[in-house]
């Protein structure tokens, strides 16, 4: 059992399962690229799910919708990660251990290495030369270990480029680290998405409740999010004359965290950030504001957000009055007279007809086309339904019937249907989503990072390398030189370094026999 | 100035398919290629076919070289020099390989005045939608491809691949995806657009110039295995196998490092322009296969029983991975990163 365990292991920390790992790491990415997924976009699971009824469901029991939360894709990586830190724990304990040793004794035969030399006799004794040499290579920042090798012998082993194992090492624990980050981010994490439209009366504030869309991760308590509010006070899009958008700026005014009130600019690429909090601007639109008067003359007015559907701004929406044509007298409801108006919205109505596109995504020329229902709404059964569109099912069923033909209607127009009930368009307010995010794994993950970037650098140009001197006294007084070189890893350059080296050291131009070995 | 961009371009892909052409020839009728040999081998055969009329001339600067040299490879048999004795087949070698250096510079240049009219033009620098990415991308592969062969003359033969590649890249970058000069949309109105998008060119630039001496080598080392079937065949010219490894292994090694700042830079960026450094948008789930496959190349090359073949194979899988975040994702995916008018 034993016996397996290890064998396991030992299967599990080599190279070549690592790569089969990384090479399934990168072959499991490609459907999460592929197939629409729930984490980037939902709404285009739910098309691929109305486009493929059959395929879908078996797709999404395989997690293919949600690919990189898949337990599958955790196998991999998790793998993959228990094999690195199998293979690197043993590598930074030998690494250890070699960074605090000697430099290994000069080798018996010096002609055996791919670089050698034989420089021209060194004056003096051997253990004087010897010295003079090591000191020589220390100042080079060689780790140095001179040896008397016996019979007036001295050797000099020089090691340098520790560097290679050493950043390799840190590449690899920082990649932990990254995985780390990334942890903490998921679980300690949280993320709303909320539509705000300009003006006191849509602020909102941090609480999961005001959020249209919330995610969290298991360890966030909801009831705790830092308390501050944000009001749009402004919004400007700026548009080339073709058309392309040119820039986006937000005023918002930030309340209720503890400090004054104050406003800020939020723009693409420049986020409000707050304390444990910050808050993206994302996309903007249009709400025009309509006044609706029922039979008994009541005046409703509301701005709804219509939703672009185009680079030019055009918007879809629809506003509800489900509590029109209420009798203020006896307070009598009949829900068969609730009013709603589906339509378009048009920043820039064109010239001719049809209204149903702008002409220019800038507010120019605004307009709405509007089409009015009158009917049961059917939100009293309590069915949450969408507030930017109308229950088709009620309309289908004859619930909620059109009135009249759709019409259009341009600033500071009224259009009486007929009932004598009057819809006016008295203008439009801007509003954006906002995205408001934390994710404390952020500042992990950067420094991991910065430390990938330093360790796989030390690692990939890093070249441990070894240089030996061997000093021998000489019949005719001083002593004979001999040198040997031997590059630790792929090296071209290293009988330069080499040549030099071994002149540096020993103080005279070393003539240097290459073996070939290298390049 | 646009305009002068987009004749720029064409003179570009025109000089690069000259150096095509002379590299080439180069390949045809180099006295040590297989076509040359056969042919100092025939003399008679060489004699017959020399009364053809002279081809015309692949480049201007060229001088005149009896019927071979603008002929592409095709009409082989028909004209070398090598035996009939007018010029000499090594000194017809040299000039053509000359000729293909000077057309990839000039091409170089007219590739450097392409992006520097272009950011002219719009008024920012050159690399804001697919077309200009595309171009610079190529550019820096260009360049990098030109400081190899300063350093390292020997590996000329390779430019044939080089200046392949670099036509059709061009070639399909133009037809493709051509966009018209105009300003930045709001989302790359970024001090981290000049830092994401240039190394990630750079980058890319070198991972995809990577390929050649990867392909070369996995060439170079079935033909001295003794293979000499098509692609085989090919090996004959190019430098020894080693050679050709170690420098795939120089260019990933110096390119991978670049790609994973370009990528943590853009990850930085992210945060503050979509408030995610990671979204898994479909150009991030590529950028990180390709950073996966790289890093697979990297271990497989430092590990001593994998054969340096495996590896190879691994970076030109890591060059597919490339060329479909490339090109691919922008075309078929739709993502945050969508910034080419393809449609």
């Amino acid at each position: 059992m034993t016996a397996f365990l290890r064998n396991s292991w030992r299967q599990l920390t080599s190279m070549r399962t690592a790569l089969v790992l990384l090479f399934l790491l990168a072959v499991a990415a490609v459907p999460g690229s592929v197939l629409p997924q729930k984490g980037v976009k939902v709404e285009d699971v739910e098309a691929y799910a109305r486009a493929h009824p059959d395929l879908a469901p078996w797709v999404d029991r395989l997690w293919g919708f949600e690919v990189f939360t898949s337990p599958w894709f955790a196998a991999i990586y998790l793998l993959l990660f228990t094999s690195l830190v199998g293979c690197i724990l043993p590598r930074a304990r030998a690494h250890w251990r070699a960074v605090w040793a000697r430099p290994p004794a000069v080798p018996r035969n010096l002609d055996r290495l791919p670089q050698h030399a034989a420089p021209a006799d060194a004056a003096g004794d051997a253990a004087a030369a010897a010295a003079a040499a090591a000191a020589r290579l220390r100042r080079g920042r060689w780790r140095v270990a001179a040896r008397a090798e016996g019979e007036g012998a001295w050797g000099v082993s020089a090691e340098k480029g520790h560097l290679k194992e050493t950043g390799n090492l840190l590449f690899h624990t920082a990649l932990i680290a990254v995985l780390l980050g990334v942890a903490v981010g998921s679980w300690y994490g949280w993320s709303g998405n909320r539509l705000v439209v300009a003006g006191p009366d849509y602020a909102f504030c941090n609480t999961v409740q005001q959020y249209d869309e919330f995610t969290a991760g298991p360890r966030v308590d909801p009831a705790a999010l830092p308390p501050f509010c944000i009001e749009l006070t402004d919004f400007h899009a700026r548009f080339l004359p073709s058309g392309q958008p040119a820039a986006f700026r937000a005023r918002v005014a930030v309340d209720g965290d503890g400090r004054p009130r104050r406003e800020v600019p939020v723009a693409v690429n420049n986020p409000l950030r707050l304390d444990g909090a910050n808050a993206y601007l994302l996309g903007h639109g249009f709400a025009p504001v309509l006044r609706y008067t029922d039979r008994f003359g009541r005046a409703q007015t509301t701005a709804v957000p219509f939703l672009p559907v185009d680079d030019l701004s055009t918007g879809e929406g629809a506003a509800k009055f489900p509590d029109a044509n209420v009798d203020p007298r006896t307070g009598a409801r009949d829900p068969r007279l609730q009013v709603a108006f589906e339509g378009l919205f048009l920043p820039t109505v064109p010239d001719a007809p049809p209204f149903t596109r702008s002409a220019f995504p800038e507010e120019r020329a605004p307009g709405v086309l509007l089409w009015a229902y009158r009917g049961n709404l059917g939100e009293d059964a309590g069915i949450p339904g969408s507030v930017y569109r109308l229950d088709q099912a009620a309309v289908a069923a004859g619930a909620l019937k059109q009135v009249g033909e759709p019409k259009l209607l341009r600033r500071g127009e009224t259009w009486t249907l007929d009932d004598r009930t009057t819809v006016e368009f008295l203008g439009t307010r801007r509003w954006v989503t906002v995205s408001v995010r934390h994710d404390p794994g952020q500042v992990p993950v950067l420094a991991g990072v910065a430390v990938v970037l330093v360790g796989l650098t030390g690692s990939l140009f890093g070249r441990r390398r070894r240089v030996f001197l061997r000093f021998t006294p000489a019949a005719g007084g001083g002593c004979q030189v001999r040198a040997g070189g031997l590059p630790r890893t792929d090296y071209p350059g290293f009988a330069d370094e080499f040549s030099q080296v071994v002149a540096g050291a020993v103080g005279a131009p070393a003539q240097v026999r290459d073996r070939g070995g290298t390049d | 100035m646009a305009a002068l961009s987009d004749q720029l371009l064409v003179a570009t892909i025109l000089a690069y398919l000259a150096a095509m052409i002379a590299h080439a020839t180069e390949y045809a009728f180099g006295h040590r290629s297989v076509v040359g040999r056969a042919a100092t081998r025939v003399p008679q055969l060489a004699a017959v076919g020399g009364g053809a009329p002279p081809a015309p001339e692949s480049t201007p600067d060229h001088p005149p070289v009896p019927a071979t040299a603008g002929s592409g490879g095709g009409s082989a048999g028909g004209g070398a020099p090598a035996g009939s004795g007018a010029i000499p087949a090594a000194q017809a070698e040299r000039w053509a390989g000359h000729a293909a250096v000077l057309a990839t510079v000039l091409g170089a240049l007219a590739h450097l005045g392409v992006l520097v009219t272009r950011g002219l033009a719009a008024g920012r620098m050159p690399w804001g939608n697919m077309y200009e990415f595309a171009v610079a991308i190529t550019f820096v592969g260009v360049v990098a491809w030109l400081v190899t062969l300063a350093r390292r003359p020997e590996l000329r033969h390779l430019g044939l691949f080089v200046a392949l590649a670099d036509v059709l890249l061009l070639g399909a970058t133009g037809m493709t995806a051509y966009t018209e000069a105009k300003p930045l949309v709001p989302a790359l109105q970024s001090a981290w657009y000049l830092v994401h998008v240039s190394s990630i060119i750079v980058a890319s630039g070198l991972l995809l110039l990577g390929v050649v001496p990867a392909a070369m080598y996995l060439i170079r080392d079935g033909y001295e295995a003794g293979r000499r079937s098509f692609p085989y065949s090919l090996g004959a010219r190019v430098p020894a196998a080693a050679a050709l490894e170690r420098l795939t292994f120089r260019l990933h090694a110096f390119a991978f490092p670049l790609w994973t700042f370009a990528v943590a830079a853009g990850a930085i960026w992210a945060e503050s322009a979509w408030g995610r450094y990671w979204g898994w948008d479909p150009k991030e789930t590529w950028a990180f296969i390709s950073w996966v496959v790289y890093a697979g190349y990297l271990h497989a090359r430092a590990t001593p029983y994998v054969r340096r073949r495996t590896a190879a194979w691994i970076a030109v899988i890591g060059f597919a991975t490339m060329l479909f975040n490339l090109y691919g994702v922008n075309l078929f995916f739709d993502g945050l990163h969508s910034y080419a008018d393809a449609d």
